[in-house]
């Protein structure tokens, strides 16, 4: 089935609509086969496994499984018509039929809102991404910003598909290495699929001291980079590069450490903005039939019970000040600038203020949160976190931006180790920088770069890379403690992002600006690491 | 000023200092004795002395220094030597004058930057004036003698990373941005630029204009070139590239040396280099001495071409000597060889080395290769060690140098002049064992001999041998030419041997038949029939022990000649399924009389056959020809199975044959060898080869009465209800094969016209025309 079944996935997505009927007609009948082979289910809840032939059973339950993923979430309406018609066939018939859990690709989002862009703006985008043989709930995420999604897309699928210096196995494993840094058990379970798929060895699975010795070395700068990457030296990545058994070349480590500040910032960006299982994973569907318990769990969690509603309109006349204020107070700084000039100490003084504040943001809300076995093994030391910067005593220089910037000194290193991946890079960086509707809520024609470059700022800040050029008193006038908190914990420790404090953010904006300033600190954090890592490897050679 | 006019070349040393930091930018002082370094954590001049630099002045003063003396870029006044500006990284622009009294020597402090400023630039003969680029993406110019800037330039684009005032307009200054592009601006008209064009890929990080001819624009990138520009036109016009190894920092004319410019490098690359722009694939010097990337390059004086100034993140600053410099010509290999696509060779080597064999001669070793030789011409003044070297190019010497040079010409040639059927084996390797030598190809003509010896009678020289057979059996053969015709025909369907040749053999016999042509010329072409056979393991032992297979694939065989030849036959699914049942019985009824004639030759035959088992060989031919397909030259394989035909295909499986045959189809069909790619459609033994020339051909016909289309059926008009192609001779409906004379337009049934025209030349429609069936 494999085999039979890989092909037909793919003709699935293809963009040619006769290939796309023969190829249901086809799923329609090895799933009849099935059907046939296993007999009706049992009604007891014991699921399939009770029948005769388990193997049949779990496979078919899988192939439901995907069917119901592109009934929901296929491209081309034909399929999507056709996957329904077939799961309603089949019920008919009596066999039990998966039905999606959770609303949609993201928790905090509305699942139609999402679905409605999809429509749209994203389309042709997504089409490509699907006949690359993957849609996912990330991908439906950032469709709101489909000039983005784009990049993002290719620079993805280059450095995981395309010509590079490492091999497609270990460049998913370390796609896990680092998504299990921070817990994300979405990316882990993504990527442990494409690891198995491309040939890997699935003992490696088992943890990091199942990997070969090559990968385990790399474990540390994975840990420093997701959490402290300020602390990174050149002593590293010496490490990491010395001429022995095991070691790394440049273009490998340039490769990996692409890969995992990609993966850490990924995982912000799952936690961020609550990405939930893809259907057809596991935790995405269930064959329960909806009883009336999980009916309630999921909407209180969910937040789209009627009640809930309320709440949030009352909630949102309380502070419907919110985004006229803001727009005053970028109006104010851009006017008093000229005027009031801030002394050079006052400047650093205000950097340092920022750095140090950041520290009392506290993101202690769920302390107990811990790992789970199935995630944390893919890493080693799991209490090693994220440590404010310049903590008391050690003294750890501040980055200056202005000495080694990613246009001039970190794209030169990356693009010529790794050519063209700087290129990619540069180019998510800038539109992910420059990426506008000048609107704000409901405001149209709001120049935005201010703010923009406030939240840009403010994470580099968490960081310890200054600009020199930026008077971090503005991030004070913008940023709000909700939204502060929210980019803290995302960018730090993305795992403790809850619905709540997703919604207690800049209330009255709309979602898919929410998910732009997501985009904006997953880019931000990424740049910050990638310096780190660039400029720890720039000494190295040096 | 005293010192424009002696320029004393070696008014100095290699020598160097250490900075306590890093350095951002360097300048130098109108008269070159002192030097400015700024940087991050250091601001200060040092005085350069005969044996080493000495600390002249730290300006970086106070307890806790401001982020203003975080400097960018530093320039030192053209003609005022107390005056310096500085760009710092906190968006400030500030003046120093050396001449205040206090420690801190700030003068002006200009704030309106919002960004980091990246460039300073002094107006080259305005003392007062000064121009900014930053980060923000604006570009200010300062009047000195007031508080804020005058003029402000949008550059409507991303950061500004350099400026530069042109040294021979007045009013012209050039700006570089981030986005690649760089804008030239009127110093008078601050509304917008005067000409902006797109100079690299990625940020272009430096320019530099020429400081003697008027409109050169120099300009580095981070795409690792550097490019001159000619400003005079309409259109900037790039007039030189040099392709760097690393993003280009920094760039300067060389004092005094028109083609000569230095760079050095933004990252990775630590030298420091002289390039001449005409030259740019080799640096005209480097400078080695830098443990970190240069970050300031100054040449020391406007006229002195010998010394340069470069500071460095490694925290050193070094004065370069011209003479100390390393000359990577010296060290570079001066021979160069290179292969081309298309298999020439390229071979570069000094003019010395090339001139032993001068003339023009074939180059040794190179036979039949001739090279072509380009000498670069020693240009005066250029200061490169060995300009003079030689160029040669050797090609195939393409047939007679008349066809195109280079490329698959060998392909197309041998496409061309190889024989696949018509001729014995034996003739045909030889023949095509000449062609490859010709070609060149030596190897390939061998393989054509050893095949001819692998699979010819060991005993004979094969052709004599033959001739002498052809001619013994003649005698019976003659008595029934026409039979022995079909006799060939059915031999070739179970053989598939040589299908062209035999239908060549058909043609001529028919013709024979009808003419009464030259018998010894259908002897001979017999006599050549023959042999094909006879080089080869015996006839009868294939015919008798592998009969089954051989006739299987007969429908879809016989097609092709059978247009020529039988009346009709299975035809492709394509065509109407009505067409008539005529084939088949015939044909196969005539092949079991000239079966005895055929024994009687074979016996004759066996009277000398020492041979080796026929599939002795088969082994190492199947490899050869595997060897050659994997090598790409499928050609071969192809050609060599189709001369072996029956000797070899069964060793080769149909998959493999197949892709062959495709592989090799497709790439005479790239070549636009139509005919022989349809003689190699023709000959293959591939089902799935064969069927290629019946797909996708279509006929239209019309209706002889209305002249409209005919779409449904091919012998009945929908419009005029008449059937249109009748048969001239029995006035039936031709439903099949319709031959018809293409003088008079008028014909029949195949076999009815031949019969027809057997006894009469007159065309059986009775028009008159004098018709003729061959």
């Amino acid at each position: 089935m494999d085999v039979r079944g890989a092909a037909t996935w793919e003709a699935l997505a293809s963009r040619d609509a006769s290939s796309r009927d023969a190829a249901m007609a086809s799923l329609h009948q090895e799933v009849m086969r099935r059907v046939e082979s296993v007999g009706p289910m049992p009604e007891t809840p014991s699921g399939p496994s009770a029948t005769s032939a388990p193997g049949v059973a779990d496979d078919l339950s899988d192939i439901l499984a995907r069917v119901l993923m592109l009934s929901k979430r296929c491209p081309y309406d034909d399929v999507r018509e056709k996957c329904v018609w077939l799961l309603r066939s089949i019920q008919d018939i009596g066999v039990r039929i998966p039905r999606p859990l959770g609303n949609g690709p993201s928790k905090f989002i509305p699942e139609k809102e999402i679905l409605k862009v999809s429509k749209v703006d994203a389309r042709t985008i997504f089409e490509e991404a699907f006949s690359l043989g993957r849609l996912d709930n990330i991908s439906l995420v950032m469709g709101f910003h489909p000039q983005y999604l784009e990049s993002f897309l290719r620079t993805q699928h280059y450095l995981l598909q395309m010509d590079g210096p490492l091999s497609l196995h270990y460049r998913h494993y370390i796609g896990i290495m680092a998504a299990a840094r921070h817990q994300c058990s979405y990316l882990v379970n993504l990527h442990v699929n494409d690891f198995l798929q491309v040939g890997g060895d699935p003992k490696w699975l088992n943890g990091l001291e199942g990997a070969p010795q090559k990968l385990r070395s790399l474990g540390e700068l994975n840990k420093i980079l997701a959490h402290r990457p300020w602390l990174l030296t050149k002593a590293h990545m010496e490490s990491l590069l010395k001429a022995e058994e095991h070691s790394w070349s440049l273009a490998e480590l340039i490769h990996a450490v692409v890969l995992l500040t990609h993966y850490h910032s990924m995982a912000s960006f799952t936690f961020g903005c609550g990405i939930s299982p893809d259907i057809h994973a596991e935790g995405g569907h269930t064959f329960r039939p909806p009883s009336l318990s999980s009916y309630c769990v999921c909407d209180i969690a969910n937040g789209n019970g009627a009640v809930d509603e309320l709440l949030a309109d009352q909630q949102v006349l309380e502070v419907s000040g919110e985004v006229e204020v803001l727009m005053e107070r970028m109006k104010q700084l851009q006017e008093c600038r000229d005027e009031e000039e801030a002394s050079q100490e006052e400047m650093a003084t205000r950097f340092e203020r920022e750095k140090s504040e950041s520290m009392l943001v506290t993101t202690a809300e769920y302390e107990e949160c811990v790992p789970s076995r199935d995630v944390s093994r893919h890493f080693e030391d799991p209490s090693y976190g994220y440590q404010d910067f310049s903590r008391r005593g050690e003294h750890v220089p501040t980055f200056r931006v202005q000495d080694y910037s990613w246009e001039d000194h970190g794209f030169s290193l990356v693009n010529r180790l790794y050519p063209d991946v700087g290129q990619l890079l540069d180019e998510k960086f800038q539109i992910a920088y420059n990426l506008t509707y000048n609107t704000m809520a409901t405001h149209q024609g709001v120049d935005t770069s201010m703010l923009r470059r406030a939240i840009w700022n403010y994470i580099h800040c968490m960081f310890g890379i200054r600009y020199d050029d930026y008077d971090y008193g503005e991030i004070n006038e913008l940023l709000d403690r909700n939204f502060k908190v929210y980019i803290k914990t995302m960018v730090c420790s993305p795992e403790k992002i809850t619905k709540r404090m997703y919604e207690s953010f800049w209330r009255q904006f709309q979602h898919s600006e929410k998910v732009h300033v997501n985009l904006l600190l997953m880019e931000a954090r990424m740049q910050a690491e990638l310096l780190y890592a660039l400029r720890a490897i720039t000494r190295y050679m040096t | 000023m005293e010192k424009m006019t002696c320029v004393s070349p070696l008014s100095g040393k290699t020598m160097f200092c250490h900075l306590d930091a890093p350095a951002n930018a360097i300048s130098v002082c109108r008269d070159a004795t002192q030097v400015v370094v700024a940087g991050r954590n250091i601001f200060k001049i040092y005085a350069m002395e005969e044996t080493g630099f000495v600390e002249r002045l730290n300006l970086r003063v106070g307890r806790k220094p401001s982020l203003n003396f975080s400097c960018a870029d530093v320039m030192w006044h053209q003609s005022d030597e107390n005056l310096l500006a500085t760009a710092a990284t906190n968006g400030a622009v500030v003046t120093w004058n050396l001449s205040r009294p206090c420690r801190n020597k700030q003068e002006l402090l200009f704030t309106e930057h919002k960004r980091t400023v990246n460039k300073v630039c002094f107006h080259p003969s305005e003392a007062h004036m000064l121009l900014s680029g930053s980060q923000d993406g604006f570009m200010k110019c300062f009047d000195l003698r007031k508080k804020e800037s005058v003029s402000t330039f949008s550059g409507q684009s991303e950061s500004v990373r350099d400026v530069q005032f042109s040294m021979k307009d007045y009013f012209t200054f050039a700006a570089s941005f981030e986005n690649g592009n760089v804008q030239l601006w009127d110093i008078r008209r601050p509304d917008r630029y005067e000409r902006m064009f797109t100079a690299h890929t990625g940020p272009v990080f430096c320019c530099d204009w020429h400081p003697d001819d008027r409109g050169w624009l120099a300009t580095g990138g981070r795409d690792k070139m550097v490019k001159v520009w000619d400003m005079t036109t309409n259109r900037a016009k790039e007039i030189h590239c040099v392709q760097t190894i690393a993003s280009v920092a920094r760039v300067k004319w060389r004092p005094e040396r028109r083609w000569h410019l230095a760079t050095c490098s933004m990252m990775v690359d630590h030298n420091i280099y002289v390039w001449d722009v005409r030259r740019p694939f080799i640096p005209f010097a480097t400078f080695e001495e830098h443990k970190d990337v240069a970050t300031g390059v100054a040449w020391r004086h406007p006229h002195d071409p010998y010394v340069l100034l470069s500071g460095s993140k490694d925290s050193t600053l070094y004065q370069h000597m011209f003479r100390d410099a390393s000359r990577p010509v010296d060290r570079a290999n001066p021979e160069g060889l290179c292969f081309g696509l298309f298999g020439d060779l390229a071979f570069a080597a000094k003019e010395s080395l090339m001139a032993g064999d001068a003339g023009r001669k074939p180059y040794p070793g190179g036979d039949r290769r001739y090279p072509i030789f380009f000498f670069k011409k020693p240009d005066v003044t250029e200061q490169f060690a060995q300009v003079s070297s030689a160029l040669s190019v050797f090609e195939f010497e393409a047939n007679g140098g008349d066809e195109g040079r280079g490329r698959m010409d060998w392909f197309v040639e041998t496409a061309r002049r190889y024989l696949l059927t018509g001729k014995p084996f034996a003739e045909l390797c030889d023949h095509n064992a000449k062609v490859a030598k010709e070609l060149n190809r030596p190897q390939v003509s061998t393989t054509w001999t050893m095949l001819r010896i692998m699979y010819s009678d060991p005993g004979n020289p094969a052709t004599p041998a033959n001739h002498n057979i052809s001619k013994l059996g003649n005698i019976p053969l003659m008595i029934s030419l026409k039979e022995m015709s079909s006799a060939l025909n059915e031999r070739n369907k179970e053989n598939r041997v040589d299908n062209l040749h035999n239908l060549e053999t058909n043609l001529n016999i028919d013709e024979n038949e009808e003419t009464e042509g030259s018998e010894g010329q259908a002897e001979y072409l017999f006599g050549d029939a023959e042999l094909d056979d006879d080089d080869l393991y015996s006839m009868e032992h294939d015919n008798q022990t592998e009969e089954p297979e051989y006739i299987l694939p007969q429908e879809a065989f016989p097609l092709r000649h059978e247009i020529v030849d039988h009346p009709s036959a299975p035809e492709p699914p394509a065509e109407k399924p009505e067409s008539p049942q005529v084939s088949g019985g015939e044909t196969e009824g005539s092949c079991l009389t000239p079966m005895e004639s055929f024994s009687l030759i074979s016996v004759s035959q066996l009277l000398f056959q020492p041979r080796l088992p026929p599939g002795f060989f088969s082994p190492v031919v199947r490899a050869a020809l595997t060897h050659y397909a994997e090598l790409g030259d499928v050609q071969m394989a192809v050609s060599a199975l189709i001369v072996l035909g029956e000797r070899i295909r069964k060793e080769v499986d149909e998959l493999t044959q197949e892709h062959w045959y495709m592989s090799y189809i497709e790439l005479l069909q790239r070549f636009e060898l139509w005919n022989v790619s349809n003689e190699v459609i023709k000959l293959s033994t591939c089902s799935a080869i064969t069927c290629l020339n019946q797909a996708s051909t279509t006929l239209h016909i019309n209706c002889s009465n209305c002249k409209r289309p005919m779409n449904n059926k091919g012998w009945i008009c929908d419009r005029c209800h008449q059937c249109a192609s009748v048969c001239a001779v029995c006035h039936h409906v031709v439903k099949g094969l319709f031959v018809w004379c293409q003088g008079c337009s008028h014909g029949g049934h195949l076999e009815h016209m031949r019969e027809w025209l057997k006894h009469s030349n007159h065309c059986p429609a009775g028009c008159g025309h004098l018709c003729e069936y061959t």
